[in-house]
């Protein structure tokens, strides 16, 4: 019997490496969304655009600005003496920030009054927006604290950000976490699908089910050539993730491979209840995309924070397995820490590998009543 | 315990509302090449997937070499050859590959079963790496065959294995499965096509999820249940469609060059029905028709069981 379950799985390799066009596509996809997303999902900001606007310049003003000019990161593109015209320059899409003093700056700083200091940020990148704001305030904290230490007093400025929305700061490192959740989503739960009810529609499952092979031999054989492709995307995603963004890699590899594991058997069990529930390829496909890539996506906290959602939302985030795996994978990759903070996580994962597992081979009936 | 290599009693399998078996009843004996003739949604695809232990009966009983289809599933796998209707084989792998793994599954390999796949697959062999989606029908089916009988079965069930097969290959196949019942192995087959039926030693007609008679194929037209008179004349055709709408047709077939006249009246003599229908041609104005009581042959029983085609002539 184990050399039918070896010849089951040679076989379910060649149908992997003999479609290349697809095999391609799995493998080049890690690095192709670490890429896009790393980058498109940026949010910290290299080249701020800034307009200075000083309507009575005076020595306060000029040594702040001349803070800004020095920051690597802010490119001073204008200094206007008000404020109106700087909303042309952020609807053309020639500035990021603005930073506006109030008349007077010097001599109300002189007198230990608050000088207030108006940062007016192009929020319609809200991500980028609040990184901006950041670093603008830096600045200004770093001049104030400079000027307090000169004078043996505290100097206040005050500044006054004008913004649509304030979000959560994301950046890369919190996304390639869960971008080996979507791949792996993808690769585990998706192909199975397909592969499997291909079988089913070509007619082959139906000699493969009359066969002495046993139901479990079946899935095994078809599960596990793509655990290996799986392992190998993890990898891919990263070390693309590593090379092109220096993300961090505090924890255990092991560990995160483990976990990894971990998760491609509870998605790899979903492809199979979906390919047993559904009647055609396409049907298989649509239903796994629905099922198990749109919730990994959308409801596991990758792209948008659980706590921001609706109670009802969060109450079903907690049945995606992607969610824990992403607190898994987080929890080792950026915080370093190992199985005795991530057990309770493990545990969920593990039982529902188990639940769903046995639900796979139970809906995979040797035969039809 | 019944020494038949299938024993079929009383077998019903619904879909819903459709029953598509129906008190199903048949014994295919030891080395016996049983035909299930009958056309598309008769139910013979279903009673095979009964036969292989894929569907569960909803009444009745079945074995298959003295096992019973619902008990004893894992036993009669090992030791069944099923070629399903479909072209079931993987189109991604070769020729070899599809062979191999087939007789992997059946814990068996290809050196094992080699001798006797030989004369079916030494004409494919040649063709060993290719892909089983670059071939021919004909040589798709060889395949399959091949694939089917790779673990040495001692029964083998083969659901309309010469579907979308040309001509030539199909009769080829037709000679291979006698071979192969030369060398003791029983063979159900199931096929829409007459001709090959008459090579079957015994065939089961099935309509509507029913067996209606089991015989040898040179038999079966002795139970036809209507007067049959065999027709010749000039134009053929006009004198179909005139048959046709004879006061007591049944059903009129063209057969070589004579046309089969079926009387609706059961229990007629047929010389009655003859003699009668001469009447009516000449009154038609046939004036040379010749009409013979004719004994129903299995062409005859086959088109009785065709769905009736539309033939109101307006």
């Amino acid at each position: 019997m184990t050399a039918a379950l070896r010849a089951f799985m040679i076989k379910e390799l060649r149908h992997i490496l003999r479609d290349r066009q697809t095999l391609t596509i799995l493998l080049l996809m890690p690095l192709v969304q670490v890429v896009l997303f790393g980058f498109a999902l940026r949010s910290d900001v290299r080249d701020v655009r800034l307009v200075v606007v000083d309507s009575s310049p005076d020595y306060a003003t000029y040594a702040l600005r001349a803070r800004f000019a020095a920051a690597s990161r802010f490119r001073v593109v204008a200094v206007e003496p008000s404020m109106r015209a700087v909303e042309p320059l952020f609807r053309q899409g020639k500035a990021d920030v603005a930073i506006a003093f109030e008349p007077d700056f010097a001599a109300r700083l002189q007198s230990y009054g608050p000088a207030r200091v108006l940062l007016a940020v192009d929020a319609s990148d809200p991500n980028t927006a609040t990184t901006m704001q950041a670093y603008a305030r830096a600045v200004i904290t770093a001049y104030e604290a400079e000027l307090a230490a000169q004078r043996g007093q505290p100097l206040r400025i005050a500044p006054e950000t004008r913004m649509r929305f304030n979000p959560t700061l994301e950046s890369v490192n919190l996304f390639v976490p869960g971008l080996i959740a979507l791949v792996l989503t993808l690769v585990s739960a998706l192909m199975t699908a397909i592969s499997l009810s291909r079988e089913k529609e070509r007619g082959t499952l139906e000699i493969l089910l009359v066969s002495p092979l046993r139901p479990w031999q079946i899935i095994v054989g078809k599960v596990l050539p793509y655990l290996g492709l799986a392992f190998a995307n993890v990898l891919t995603a990263l070390l693309a993730a590593w090379l092109i963004f220096s993300v961090p890699f505090r924890g255990s590899l092991s560990l995160l491979l483990a976990e990894s594991l971990l998760y491609s058997m509870v998605s790899l069990a979903l492809g199979v209840l979906v390919a047993s529930l559904t009647t055609s390829q396409r049907l298989a496909m649509l239903v796994a995309l629905l099922v198990t890539m749109l919730p990994s996506a959308l409801l596991s906290g990758m792209i948008f924070p659980l706590a921001s959602m609706p109670a009802f939302l969060q109450w079903v985030s907690n049945i995606v397995p992607a969610r824990w795996y992403l607190i898994i994978a987080r929890g080792i990759m950026l915080k370093g820490v190992g199985l005795e903070y991530l057990w309770k996580e493990t545990l969920v994962l593990g039982a529902m590998t188990l639940v769903l597992m046995t639900a796979a081979v139970r809906s995979f009936k040797p035969r039809v009543a | 315990m019944s020494n038949a290599a299938v024993a079929v009693r009383g077998v019903g399998k619904r879909f819903g509302e459709t029953e598509a078996l129906t008190d199903v009843s048949f014994e295919a004996r030891h080395g016996e090449l049983f035909g299930l003739v009958g056309p598309d949604g008769a139910g013979k695809t279903t009673l095979f997937r009964v036969l292989t232990t894929f569907l569960l009966p909803d009444a009745g009983s079945a074995t298959v070499l003295g096992l019973d289809v619902v008990r004893d599933l894992w036993a009669i796998r090992a030791r069944v050859g099923y070629m399903p209707g479909r072209f079931s084989l993987y189109g991604d792998l070769t020729v070899a590959e599809n062979l191999s793994f087939f007789a992997s599954v059946f814990g068996t390999t290809i050196e094992e079963g080699y001798d006797l796949i030989a004369p079916i697959y030494r004409q494919i062999e040649s063709f060993s790496g290719r892909r089983a989606d670059a071939l021919s029908g004909g040589m798709k089916q060889k395949l399959a065959l091949s694939c089917a009988l790779v673990h040495r079965p001692d029964i083998l069930f083969l659901d309309e294995p010469t579907t979308g097969v040309d001509a030539v290959s199909r009769s080829e196949f037709w000679d291979q499965l006698h071979t192969l019942r030369e060398s003791g192995l029983t063979i159900v087959v199931s096929t829409p096509y007459m001709d090959e039926a008459m090579r079957c030693d015994r065939v089961a007609l099935m309509q509507g999820g029913r067996i209606l008679e089991i015989d040898p194929p040179g038999e079966i037209g002795s139970r036809y249940p209507l007067p049959l008179v065999a027709v010749t004349g000039a134009d053929r055709y006009r004198l179909l469609l005139s048959l046709r709408k004879a006061p007591h047709a049944h059903a009129v077939y063209p057969f070589g060059s004579e046309l089969h006249y079926t009387d609706n009246r059961a229990g007629l003599d047929p010389g009655e029905v003859a003699s009668e229908l001469r009447d009516y041609a000449r009154g038609q104005g046939f004036g040379d028709v010749e009409i013979t009581a004719i004994a129903a042959g299995i062409e005859d029983s086959f088109m009785e069981l065709m769905p009736a085609p539309v033939q109101r002539a307006s």
